[in-house]
């Protein structure tokens, strides 16, 4: 090893950094997303990246990724600095990039998707035998199986991460920073990605990790470092922290990371679901006799992976789409049955509420001002004016107190709700939703990128709602949310409730009825 | 109908549907890259103008010809700097283009030969002519082989050929070749063509001049070896049949044969019918037989064609995100 290459500055290392980030600094405008990183990564390791959204982390592996370029500082690639300008620049050092959302050609082939960019040569014929060799290596290597054949656009999200992996691989990526790896797969996915991750660091690769979720940091990673509002504000061996030093470091005061609650006392059935059944416009089943009941007082969690009937679930009870069969009933009065359901206004009218998964889609206007958000669905109500015209001052004191109530920020009724922060956009449906005292309310995703902090405020409110004698349900892709607010979880595969489980049971147990494997138990 | 009539429309049905086969390749290769393409019909109109006026100047065919593509290759980079670069609105660039198109052409066709748009007639030798293939006159009477040899593979001018071959080297191209990979990639996410560290802008400004190329091809043959002159607004719509044709082809080489053929050999039953009494109806009506392809058109585009799903990317410019 050429130790004496002139960056050794007697660290008592054998080897130079795999990856050395020297006062990196960037702008956009008048944010200033990076200010002065300074980062080591040693070869062979796996150092986690956690922060808030918004902290700088995707910003920072862009500029490694050399999507964007820093305004000044440096990068250093085993000991020799590079310039990184392209991603071209970042694969030609030997570094690779499994993006949150895959950079995958659907329709292509995985084959095709490898070589894409590295075909070697005009011709592809030669390129093809080139890279089925290297897969079937790399496959024996690192245990990544999979059909070079296979059109990717129809193989699971686990295995499209895989073809991400073998990707930056085939390149001859030395260092693969993975952005948020575990969002879309379930718990056995995620394993099989950390027994990957173990296999490719016993290779001496190097790995980074971004998420947010710290069991993951605590479960493969040897060091971690926190960004905060666009700056590294530590760097620890993972073995000498733990999650709640982490929280705390990530958001600047102490966090509270499980939820606190008693025992529910539930009362009577406020929500019920006989035998819902519903197919969509193209005759595919998405829910198939799903049964179920909500009592006052209490909180249902429905665990699933993404794609098996939660969101056709939330919205069917909603009165977004009519039943094929069945029978829904809201605090006993019937809503919705074989093929009919009352609409999402007079839903709300018999005390039902929804927060949408997509805030986005479904949730807000987001080129609305905030006050107009905060009353949308509402708006009939007499206390805005009643008629056809509204009365602007009375729905903006509205919004004003609601703000103030839930910690809206910043405190500007009058602002473009696509100006505010993930986190604040939740706590405006949430707000809306909440302030009318509904029965029965529905929460999709609660927090799905929204900050730790927010989170932790978004989960009290639930609860104490719950504790006032509410039926809730909560659809979550995140086990660990499913598993902290729930008083009992139900599991959703392929349209059909395959287990109620107690939010304490084994999470290999429910992860397996999650992925459609029958325990054993089946209890 | 008799044996006369048949080769008759056959020999029509192949001159017809070759500037479909161009335009269609043309936007192929566009709309594959993700750049929607309805200013087809512009870019030919313009280079079936330049390729007569050239021809008509310089006598010579060849001259024509790279006339036609230069006028038809700066159309396409003119869309292509305004939904590449600038990431306009693929559709709005599109319709200009046509409109632009059709009036300059009309303009300068007035201005400079003042015959209401027409540019002036060519001779034979400044146009494509008919080749004859060796043997082929020889063979005329051999059944079967001889009379297709001599009808249907000989005798036709350059431009046709070139249309027909054109359908197997695009397929070599698109499914056998690196750009052919890289540009089936960016139309469908040109993020990962991206992330993979090849330009997309140049990919598609790539493939808008291979656009660029065929329809000014199409555009020549139009005005110096179907006719013999420029008449205003020639193409007649024949940029948006090749549109259709292409959607009807789901993007693919081989199918775009097919559909154009079909639609040319609409177009050719649709002259061959003018005149003929049909029992029990009397004479059909020039104008319902020469709607044939357009109202064929409007029906497969209206879902007989199953699902055609395009290009994924297509229409939408690419910005660089995060």
């Amino acid at each position: 090893m050429s130790a004496v290459a002139g960056q050794g500055q007697g660290q008592g290392e054998t080897s130079p950094p795999a990856i050395e980030l020297v006062g990196i600094d960037k702008r956009f405008g008048p944010v200033h997303a990076n200010r002065d990183i300074n980062l080591r990564v040693e070869k062979g390791t796996i150092h986690g990246i956690v922060g808030e959204n918004g902290a700088g982390k995707s910003t920072l592996m862009s500029i490694l990724y050399g999507f964007y370029q820093a305004d000044s500082g440096m990068i250093r690639v085993a000991g020799r600095e590079v310039n990184i300008r392209s991603s071209d620049d970042a694969i030609d050092a030997g570094i690779g990039m499994v993006h949150q959302h895959f950079m995958l050609v659907e329709p292509f082939t995985v084959l095709e998707n490898v070589m894409l960019g590295v075909e070697g040569g005009a011709l592809l014929t030669r390129g093809i035998a080139k890279v089925r060799g290297e897969l079937k290596r790399l496959e024996r290597e690192y245990a990544l199986e999979v059909d070079p054949d296979a059109v990717v656009g129809e193989l699971p999200v686990g295995l499209q991460q895989r073809v991400e992996i073998l990707k930056a691989l085939y390149r001859g990526a030395e260092t693969l920073i993975l952005d948020e790896p575990t969002g879309v797969l379930t718990p056995a996915e995620a394993d099989h990605l950390f027994r990957i991750l173990a296999q490719l660091k016993a290779q001496g690769k190097t790995v980074i990790l971004i998420t947010h979720k710290l069991r993951e940091i605590m479960a493969i990673t040897d060091a971690v470092s926190v960004m905060r509002r666009g700056e590294i504000v530590s760097t620890v061996a993972t073995r000498e922290t733990t999650p709640e030093q982490l929280a705390e470091a990530m958001v600047g005061r102490r966090v509270l990371l499980r939820v606190n609650k008693a025992p529910a006392h539930p009362g009577r059935e406020l929500l019920s679901v006989e035998n819902l059944t519903f197919r969509d416009s193209q005759g595919v089943t998405r829910l198939s006799d799903v049964s179920f009941g909500i009592r006052a007082g209490e909180i249902v969690g429905i665990a699933g992976v993404a794609g098996n009937g939660q969101s056709e679930l939330l919205e069917v009870i909603a009165g977004i789409r009519a039943p094929s069969s069945g029978r829904i009933a809201v605090a006993g009065q019937e809503t919705a049955g074989t093929g009919r359901a009352l609409l999402p206004a007079e839903l709300r009218g018999c005390g039902l509420a929804h927060v949408p998964e997509d805030r986005h889609r479904m949730g807000l206007v987001t080129a609305f001002e905030e006050n107009e958000n905060a009353i949308l669905g509402y708006h009939r109500d007499p206390a805005y004016g009643g008629g056809p015209f509204l009365s602007r001052n009375a729905v903006r004191d509205d919004a004003r107190k609601r703000i103030e109530q839930y910690d809206i920020r910043p405190p500007n009724c009058r602002l473009k709700t696509a100006n505010f922060s993930g986190g604040n956009q939740q706590k405006i449906v949430l707000a809306r939703e909440m302030e009318r005292d509904p029965q029965v309310l529905l929460v999709g995703q609660p927090t799905r990128g929204v900050d730790i902090g927010a989170i932790e405020f978004i989960h009290r409110q639930l609860i104490a709602m719950r504790d006032a004698g509410k039926a809730i349900l909560v659809v979550s892709v995140e086990l660990d949310e499913v598993r902290a607010l729930s008083d009992r979880i139900l599991v959703m595969f392929d349209g059909r409730i395959v287990g109620e489980r107690m939010p304490d049971a084994d999470e290999q147990e429910i992860g397996l009825l999650m992925a459609g494997m029958d325990s054993k138990a089946a209890a | 109908m008799n044996a006369a009539d048949f080769l008759d429309v056959v020999n029509a049905t192949l001159r017809l549907s070759t500037p479909l086969i161009l335009a269609a390749l043309a936007g192929l290769y566009s709309e594959r890259s993700g750049i929607v393409d309805i200013g087809l019909e512009g870019k030919m109109l313009a280079a079936a103008f330049s390729a007569a006026v050239i021809a008509a100047l310089t006598g010579s065919a060849w001259l024509g010809l790279l006339g036609g593509i230069a006028a038809s290759l700066v159309m396409a980079m003119i869309h292509g700097y305004a939904s590449i670069s600038l990431r306009g609105n693929q559709v709005v660039s599109g319709v200009a283009i046509n409109f632009v198109a059709s009036g300059l052409t009309a303009f300068f066709g007035q201005a400079w030969f003042g015959e209401g748009g027409r540019t002036p007639q060519l001779p034979m030798t400044a146009r494509f002519g008919e080749i004859d293939f060796p043997g082929a006159q020889a063979v005329a009477d051999v059944p079967v082989l001889g009379l297709v040899y001599s009808h249907f593979i000989s005798g036709h001018n350059l431009l046709v050929y070139f249309a027909f071959l054109a359908v197997p080297a695009t397929w070599w191209v698109v499914q056998r070749t690196r750009f052919g990979l890289r540009l089936r990639a960016v139309g469908e996410n040109p993020a990962a063509v991206d992330t993979a560290g090849i330009s997309v802008a140049w990919m598609r400004y790539r493939a808008l001049m291979l656009t660029g190329l065929l329809c000014g091809v199409a555009g020549t043959y139009l005005s110096i070896a179907q006719s013999a002159a420029f008449t205003r607004d020639m193409t007649a719509g024949q940029g948006y049949i090749a549109l259709a044709a292409l959607i009807f082809a789901k993007w693919k080489p081989w199918p775009v044969l097919w559909t154009c053929l079909l639609f040319g050999f609409l177009d050719a039953l649709s002259i061959r019918l003018q005149g003929v009494v049909v029992p029990g109806i009397g004479a059909v009506p020039v104008q319902a037989i020469q709607a044939l392809p357009y109202i064929l058109t409007m029906i497969l585009l209206a879902g007989f064609i199953g699902k055609a799903i395009p290009p994924r990317a297509g229409g939408m410019p690419y910005v660089k995100e995060r």
